[in-house]
């Protein structure tokens, strides 16, 4: 058994930036992540992010991941880094085990933070299972990791943010996007992002879903077909569409596992993605020194992500018993930019998200 | 040669992205015939490079799969490498020499 | 139309346009619809010509008299939601960001494109701008016929079939 005063489970932007806060106010940690390199889903953004300079705005999201890594790296002689490390579980005594370089090993950590993001929804329809079928972020992945085009004709499924964004970098990357399907009736990303992509002639259908994929080793065709204003299929509206890989944005789930297994209080709070810990007003859950911070916490943006970070680095530094001079003025200043980037229309959806984990309403 | 055409998925050019085009190149088998990959891939993006997207086969109707979500969540891109079952190819990077094999079944642990 | 087909009406567009007499100079046009946590065409602006203030979700007001048409927001803009615009009444000449290769080429004819990415006409390329504060934004300086001023939105290879 190894004995760690904190451990971080999971390298992107949420486990990186409470590492760097830790670090910078001398405090010790080891960040494990399951991949082979740390910056989580930022390292495959090639688009510039929003929100204010604080959290990186107009930067790009790989650039980003190379900023907070290089941050981290400031701190070899206190930030400890296990990449290729899968955390296979997490208990209620705060012992972690981990599979790592084909060994068990397990820690006793003091305060854990679980930053371990969240995973692609799949979405239901006849033949869904089909090699060339993905998730926008296994899309992204090809294309912007490993340099490889996902096919040469893609349908994507969803037109929320990821939707819209991963239809652009497609065309970016010599794709042809046959045309975005989303079931409900309004586009629901940010406008700018569908304007983007409806310039280079991208159609955008509303009201429509996905109803079948057609093929033998791979998907070959979809069919699509409307829908009407309470989600059912509108009869003899079917029509095939020749496509070599489909792309499914139909949202995000937080990555919860390991903290139900360590027993800590959850609920079902669909504004934020599903499954969510209790949390108090500083993401420590219901088990004491377990903290939970990024996409894990609630599904939002990594803008959000880095800000949760930091706060949650802060306080488990401080709940280490390690001196930090500004500890108030920080987190006073953490907690108001995570107020200003939910402040508005699209904020909504987390503010009666967090309100209902507050009065743990159902 | 095992496949009709020649197929190449790979990016050279990218608005955004630099792909440097002078990587080590990574020799391995799949399925018994040699393929190759470059230094970076995992098994499944040197797969997907080659237009290769079934991965493996489900347990009871052995329906294909492939790639889903590519972080190592999924499980859809099991195969069995150097005689090690239930793989996930996504997160695995390729190394030389390694013997790649679509995955049909749950996985058998060969007896020492 | 924005909601349900990602473009703009008509009228949406012209209130982000000042009078004509103002865009015998280059003008920024910023065509961000959205209130989203968003603030570096403000904070990235020289001559402090964008205004957004504390609140980052508010949309950002130009002041046309500061604006200078340099064209930093162009490449600072997330959304890519921003474009100068210089008019002399028969040819209106706009710098939009451009993010495909290859790139267009000096004296090229494209086609100029709409919202709605439809063709309206062509776009002639006078000038292509890549510079390394641009991070991969590039500046295209595109010429097209002033009568489609409100209606172009960007610019497509001509294919010939």
């Amino acid at each position: 058994m190894l004995y760690k005063d904190l451990v971080i489970i999971g390298g992107g932007p949420a486990g990186l930036k409470a590492a760097a806060v830790a670090a910078k106010a001398g405090q010790k940690a080891l960040i494990i992540d399951r991949f082979w390199c740390l910056g989580g889903q930022l390292i495959k953004q090639t688009h510039m992010f929003f929100g204010s300079e604080k959290q990186y705005a107009k930067t790009r999201g790989f650039d980003i991941a190379n900023t907070l890594i290089d941050d981290i790296n400031q701190y070899r002689e206190l930030v400890d880094v296990w990449v290729n490390a899968t955390v296979l579980a997490l208990y209620s005594d705060k012992v972690i085990s981990i599979y790592k370089d084909n060994e068990y090993i397990k820690i006793k950590a003091k305060i854990i933070i679980v930053a371990t993001g969240a995973s692609e929804r799949v979405l239901a329809f006849e033949n869904n299972d089909l090699p060339g079928i993905y998730g926008a972020g296994s899309v992204q992945t090809l294309m912007n990791v490993y340099g490889i085009k996902p096919g040469n004709k893609l349908l994507m499924v969803g037109s929320g943010n990821i939707g819209l964004i991963v239809s652009y970098q497609l065309m970016q990357a010599g794709v042809e996007v046959v045309g975005i399907v989303e079931a409900s009736d309004k586009i629901s990303g940010y406008k700018v992002h569908a304007s983007k992509i409806k310039r280079l002639g991208v159609d955008i259908l509303t009201s429509t879903t996905i109803k079948k994929a057609i093929g033998i080793d791979k998907v070959e065709e979809v069919i699509l077909i409307n829908l009407d204003n309470e989600w059912n299929e509108i009869q003899n509206t079917e029509r095939k569409i020749k496509v070599d890989g489909v792309c499914i944005a139909v949202g995000l789930i937080p990555l919860t596992n390991l903290l139900s297994m360590a027993g800590v209080e959850m609920k079902y709070i669909s504004e934020l993605g599903g499954m969510v810990a209790v949390t108090n007003d500083l993401f420590e859950t219901s088990v004491e020194n377990v903290f939970v911070c990024g996409d894990a916490s609630g599904i939002e943006e990594a803008s959000s992500a880095m800000v949760e970070g930091m706060i949650v680095g802060l306080v488990a530094t401080k709940k280490l018993g390690t001196e930090i001079i500004d500890y108030e003025s920080q987190l006073s200043d953490f907690k108001n930019q995570l107020n200003v980037l939910r402040n508005g229309p699209y904020g909504s959806k987390i503010r009666n998200g967090l309100k209902k984990l507050e009065n743990k309403l159902c | 040669m095992m496949f009709e055409e020649v197929i190449n998925l790979r990016i050279e050019k990218h608005p955004i992205l630099n792909f440097p085009q002078d990587r080590k190149i990574i020799f391995f088998t799949f399925n018994g015939t040699l393929v190759q990959g470059y230094e970076g891939d995992t098994v499944a993006s040197a797969l997907y490079a080659l237009g290769i997207l079934k991965l493996s086969e489900s347990i009871i109707l052995k329906r294909p799969r492939g790639l889903y979500c590519s972080i190592g969540n999924c499980s859809s891109c099991h195969m069995i490498v150097d005689g090690v079952p239930n793989v996930k190819t996504c997160i695995t990077l390729l190394k030389e020499g390694m013997v790649v094999k679509t995955q049909t079944n749950k996985g058998e642990i060969n007896a020492l | 139309m924005l909601e349900k087909k990602g473009f703009p009406t008509k009228e949406q567009i012209q209130s982000c346009f000042p009078e004509k007499t103002v865009i015998l100079n280059p003008k920024a046009i910023i065509e961000c619809y959205e209130k989203i946590p968003c603030n570096p065409c403000s904070t990235s602006c020289p001559f402090n010509a964008i205004y957004i203030g504390d609140d980052i979700n508010q949309i950002p007001v130009i002041d046309f008299n500061k604006c200078t048409g340099c064209g930093v927001c162009v490449f600072s803009c997330p959304g890519l939601a921003i474009k100068v615009v210089q008019t002399d009444g028969k040819k209106a000449t706009f710098k939009i960001p451009y993010e495909f290769i290859p790139y267009p080429k000096k004296n090229e004819i494209w086609n100029a494109i709409d919202h709605a990415g439809e063709v309206i006409g062509k776009a002639k390329i006078a000038n292509v701008i890549i510079g390394k504060k641009q991070n991969k934004t590039a500046l295209v300086e595109v010429i097209v016929n002033d009568k489609i001023i409100y209606d172009f939105a960007t610019i497509r290879r001509q294919v010939y079939e």
